[in-house]
Formats: structure tokens, C-alpha cells, sequence
């Protein structure tokens, strides 16, 4: 797993958010906005994202972490900390 | 001999565009192979064979529009050699189409995703020791002319010469090869002994000029109405498929030169003037009518159905912890999501209150006999499709939820295939991720039921005499009155009730 800073956080999630809906359109996503509803993301495309996430970052993202995942901001954070440090046992 | 029809790619559905076939005239097919390409009002589906046999004549010219139940080409459950000559293998109507018959058919390799190609099956019937056990019926029935001969001169079509698989000449690796580089091995003079056709003979033939280049569907169509040459397009899908996003991005990029005089009439064949309005504005005339389709089903709905409304908020703690501990050691393209198990039940619960469970059909109501669910899905460029899971009361939670992806991701990239547009009996919508806590829907006619669910909430919830918070969600039935009365739909969501109580059951 290698470490992330932001901008590269932030360009793999909007990268893979691409890829789920093809024209989202990122001018109009503030970094604290929630982009599930402003890029009408549906459970199954969440999960999609998800799984991009995880493959493109190596990170483990569980249910329990998907709050984190709710704007670009939280979910920059989350991808830069969880590659710098991996996570000590889980539950 | 029978006429392969337009199908009915729903129940609004009167009339289709022929976009593409993906057969020509010869090739083997067999039942629930993919032979053409139709546009609907909705969308560009996948049509597949509903026989085996040998693909006769095709009566359309691709960008014809013909009404549903309109032969589309002849299929010949026997080949019948004399019954074929040259010349058949265009279209009737081909004089606007003029193109030779080895360009009329996509050459091997090309299908679209991936199979072997109904074109390469037609060939591999001609290899004796090759051809596939399913088929020999009707290679055998085909007679002499069908039996071949390894090593066979490989001559111009004449009548009554001609059989239905082309005699080729060409060892396993041969075929490979060709099949690799989608070489039409038919059309290839062969330099070996007897007429043979050698790998030299494949590696001269490709790549003939302004070969069909792989692409899905979709990308065709995107191509097509943002006018870009798929040949300059580099493909990221399987084997180099195009698909729609890379469509997009030579867009995007710049490197779509716009080339609107092509050699290959296949590229060419939605053009025609008749039928094709300027590239810019087809999306959106793709999306008007679909607004219009929409609008003269629920119209009809509305104005034929005496719709009764029921609605159960089901608490959903047992689904979700479930859920949970299902999901907790999967990754994530592993895990389930709420809708497979709402799915589920509501499939379920059809089998068990069957009244709910058919079509309404001359006054009357007509049990199916299995459960399909059709599942409503919301394109991103507005309207909606409803793609089919057949048989869903009895596929494990694990199974739907694959197939609900799949048929998702394909409804929003324009890939279904006909068997997915046809054929439900009960149809779900889930406007849970839109925000909303219920849905009232309009059945989609001649289904006689509709059930809805919305999102699932935490709420305040009384169990035992003890006030908690729980996940809930609201279903709702839509009914029509004509088929049922309210005890039949207050039975149905009761059921669906007690069995997302149960999770592990489901």
C-alpha cells in the first residue's frame, strides 16, 4: 500500500467516480458537499466506488467506514490516513 | 423453415429500428445466441435467437424500422443447400445497401462480447472432425453439399452450389489465427495444396480495409450520434472492445475525427437518410422517446387500471444486521446491499400470494407461473427501464445481487439483451437512494401489481412495550382492483413483512 497525499487521494476518488458516472460533473461538487446526492450515486454505485477505492488504493474499506465516504473532504482524509498508517486489528 | 420475427422488447413496444446484425446469411445460430441489434424507443437491446439453425436470407436492411411480429430474416432449422444461392445472402432490399456478401457479415471474432461469433460457428461446422455436437443435426440434414471436404477449392457462389456453412479449407490454427484477426476466412483465396487456405493467406487478409471494429452496442450508437470513426478509437474493453467510454474520451481527446463519408456501409448503415436525423440532436430525440413511450404506457395505466393503494412499514433490524454480518468478511464486490434482500422477499411473498403474480389479459387475470421481477431502473439521462430477473423467488440473496448489478450496469450502458426486456410479472421500484420514505407507483400494464420500496430510516419504533430505534422501511403495493381486493394486497405485504424477518431464510 503506498501512502497518498491528498491531491492523489482526490484524483483517485474523482477518477473513480468517473467511472461510475461517466459525466459527473466535479465543478459543481463542493469539497463538504455530500457527493452521493449531488452526483446521484445509488447504493449499487456506492458500492461500485467502494470496490474501486479499495482496488486502487489497497485500502481495506469496511460498511463501518462508509460514513467517511460521504463528501470529498472526509473521504480525501480517510484514503491519506488509512495509506499512511495501516490500521491496527479491527472490531 | 421459419421467419425470425421482430420481438416484442416489452409491452409498449410496437415497432423497432433493425440497427445491426450481428449474423449473416450461412452462419449456424442457436437458440438465445445474440443475432441483431434493435433499437426501441428506450433503448438499443440485444435481440437473441429463439431457434437453432442455420440463419436463411435476411429480409431487413439494417435502419429499417418494422413493426413488432415482422419477419426480420429466415431461419432455416435445416439447411436446405439448394434453397440458398449467392445472391441471397444480401438483403432483399439490397439495393440501397449494395455491399458484397462477405462485408454484409461481421467477420469472426467480432461479436460483441467476446463468444465465439455465430460467423466463426458457421465455419467451424465446415471442419468435419470440428463441429460441435449440438449442431449436427442440421449440418447432417443439410445433405452432400454440406458434408465436407478438408482441402476443398474454395469457388464463387453459384446457385445450388453454394451450402448453407461455406466449405473453407483451413487447419484448427488457421482458423485461429483468423478468427484472431477477424479474418473472414470465407472470403480468403486459399495458396495450399487443394486450395487451402494457409496462415500466410490469413496474415495477407488482415486487416481488410475498413474491418468491423469490436464495440459494444452502446459505443456503436454513441459513435454514431456524436459522429465518430470507431476505427480511431482505441478500445479499453475486452480484447480491445470499444466501449462507450472510450467513445467519450477520443471525444473528449479530439481524436474522433469527424469522417462522415466511410467506405464501410456497415458503419454507415443507421445513416440512412430515411431514418436517421442529424448526429447532435439523436440523443436527445433517444430521450424523447423514451419520454413518449413512458408517457403512452403509464397514459394507458392510468386510464385502464383501477389502482388500490397499500402501504407496511416493516422493521428491517433483522435484514440489516444480517446484512451486516453477511457483508463484514466479503469484499466489497462481494457484498450484498438492502435492495437483493427487499428483492427477495417481495419475489417471495409473489409465490405465495400468486393473485398478484400475472397479467390481466381480455378481461381477465392470468397466473404466471413463475415469479419474474421486473426491477425499474433510473438512467441518468432521464427515464427509466425495467429490466427482468427471471425466476427471482428462487435465486439465493448472493445470485440477485449479481444479477441486479449486471442488469443495472448494462440497463444505464444500453447492453440489455431482448429475454431481459420481456417477460416480468411483478414489477419492483426502489426510490430509497432517491430520498423518499414510500412510493405510490402506476402498474406497468398487463402486470397487475406494483411494489415500491423507499429508503430505509432510523425511526422510533415500539417492540414489546418498548420504545427503540430501528431501521425501517416502507413498502408499498399498488394493486389493480380488477385482479384483487385489498385482502389479497394486505396478504402480499404481511407476507413480505414476516419474511425480511427472517433474513438467513431468504
Amino acid at each position: 500500500m503506498k501512502p497518498l497525499n491528498a491531491s492523489d487521494a482526490v484524483s483517485v476518488i474523482k477518477d473513480s467516480i468517473t467511472r461510475i458516472v461517466p459525466d459527473a460533473d466535479f465543478t459543481r461538487l463542493e469539497p463538504d458537499d455530500k457527493f452521493r446526492d449531488v452526483l446521484e450515486l445509488d447504493s449499487l454505485d456506492f458500492l461500485s466506488l467502494v470496490e474501486l477505492l479499495s482496488e486502487r488504493t489497497g485500502v481495506r474499506i469496511d460498511e463501518v467506514d462508509y460514513p467517511e465516504l460521504t463528501t470529498l473532504s472526509d473521504a480525501t482524509r480517510f484514503l491519506v490516513e488509512r495509506t499512511a498508517r495501516p490500521p491496527g486489528p479491527r472490531r | 423453415m421459419t421467419a425470425f420475427t421482430m420481438p416484442s422488447l416489452g409491452a409498449d413496444m410496437d415497432e423497432g429500428v433493425l440497427q445491426e446484425w450481428l449474423v449473416k446469411s450461412g452462419d449456424r445460430v442457436r437458440k438465445g445466441d445474440v443475432v441483431a441489434v434493435v433499437e426501441t424507443d428506450k433503448a438499443a437491446i440485444e435481440v437473441e435467437c429463439f431457434q437453432s439453425g442455420t440463419v436463411g436470407r435476411l429480409l431487413v436492411p439494417p435502419g429499417t424500422r418494422v413493426p413488432v411480429g415482422a419477419p426480420l430474416a429466415v431461419i432455416d432449422e435445416e439447411a436446405v443447400p439448394g434453397g440458398r444461392a449467392g445472391a441471397a445472402e444480401e438483403p432483399v432490399t439490397a439495393g440501397a445497401e449494395a455491399a458484397p456478401p462477405t462485408a454484409a457479415g461481421p467477420v469472426a471474432g467480432t461479436s460483441p462480447r467476446g463468444t465465439p461469433g455465430p460467423a466463426g460457428a458457421g465455419r467451424e461446422a465446415s471442419g468435419g472432425h470440428e463441429r460441435p455436437t449440438p449442431r449436427r443435426k442440421a449440418a447432417r440434414a443439410s445433405g452432400p453439399a454440406a458434408e465436407p471436404v478438408r482441402g476443398e477449392t474454395r469457388r464463387p457462389p453459384e446457385p445450388a452450389a453454394e451450402s448453407a456453412a461455406p466449405v473453407v479449407g483451413a487447419g484448427p490454427l488457421v482458423r485461429h489465427l483468423a478468427l484472431l484477426h477477424g479474418v473472414d476466412l470465407a472470403a480468403v483465396h486459399g495458396t495450399g495444396a487443394g486450395g487451402r487456405i494457409t496462415r500466410a493467406d490469413v496474415e495477407r487478409a488482415q486487416p481488410p480495409p475498413g474491418r468491423r471494429v469490436r464495440a459494444t452496442p452502446y459505443a456503436r450508437r454513441l459513435a454514431h450520434d456524436l459522429d465518430v470513426d470507431l476505427t480511431t478509437v482505441r478500445g479499453t474493453g475486452d480484447d480491445g472492445a470499444v466501449r462507450a467510454a472510450d467513445v467519450n474520451a477520443a471525444v473528449l481527446a479530439g481524436t474522433g475525427p469527424r469522417e462522415p463519408e466511410r467506405p464501410d456501409r456497415r458503419r454507415d448503415s443507421g445513416r440512412r437518410p430515411d431514418t436517421a436525423a442529424p448526429a447532435d440532436s439523436r440523443a436527445e430525440r433517444r430521450t424523447d422517446s423514451m419520454r413518449r413511450a413512458i408517457a403512452d404506457l403509464m397514459s394507458r395505466a392510468s386510464r385502464e387500471i383501477p389502482h388500490y393503494y397499500l402501504y407496511a412499514t416493516i422493521d428491517l433490524a433483522a435484514a440489516e444486521d444480517w446484512l451486516r454480518r453477511c457483508n463484514r468478511d466479503r469484499p466489497p464486490a462481494d457484498r450484498l446491499v438492502s435492495a437483493a434482500l427487499l428483492l427477495k422477499a417481495a419475489a417471495v411473498a409473489a409465490r405465495e400470494v400468486p393473485a398478484l403474480n400475472g397479467y390481466w389479459r381480455n378481461d381477465g387475470f392470468a397466473a404466471a407461473g413463475e415469479v419474474n421481477l421486473g426491477v425499474a431502473v433510473s438512467l441518468r439521462q432521464g427515464g427509466l427501464l425495467a429490466p427482468v430477473i427471471h425466476h427471482a423467488d428462487t435465486l439465493p440473496p448472493d445470485v440477485l445481487m449479481a444479477r441486479l448489478k449486471d442488469l443495472v450496469q448494462r440497463a444505464r450502458r444500453g447492453r440489455l439483451r431482448g429475454s431481459e426486456t420481456t417477460g416480468a410479472t411483478l414489477t419492483v421500484t426502489s426510490l430509497g437512494d432517491q430520498g423518499v420514505e414510500a412510493v405510490f407507483g402506476v402498474i406497468h400494464p398487463p402486470q397487475v401489481a406494483l411494489v415500491g420500496f423507499g429508503a430505509v430510516v432510523e425511526r422510533p419504533w415500539a417492540v414489546h412495550g418498548m420504545l427503540g430505534v430501528r431501521p425501517v422501511v416502507t413498502a408499498t403495493l399498488a394493486a389493480d382492483h380488477r385482479a384483487t381486493d385489498g385482502a389479497v394486497g394486505a396478504r402480499y405485504l404481511t407476507a413480505v413483512d414476516r419474511l425480511l424477518q427472517t433474513p438467513e431464510e431468504l
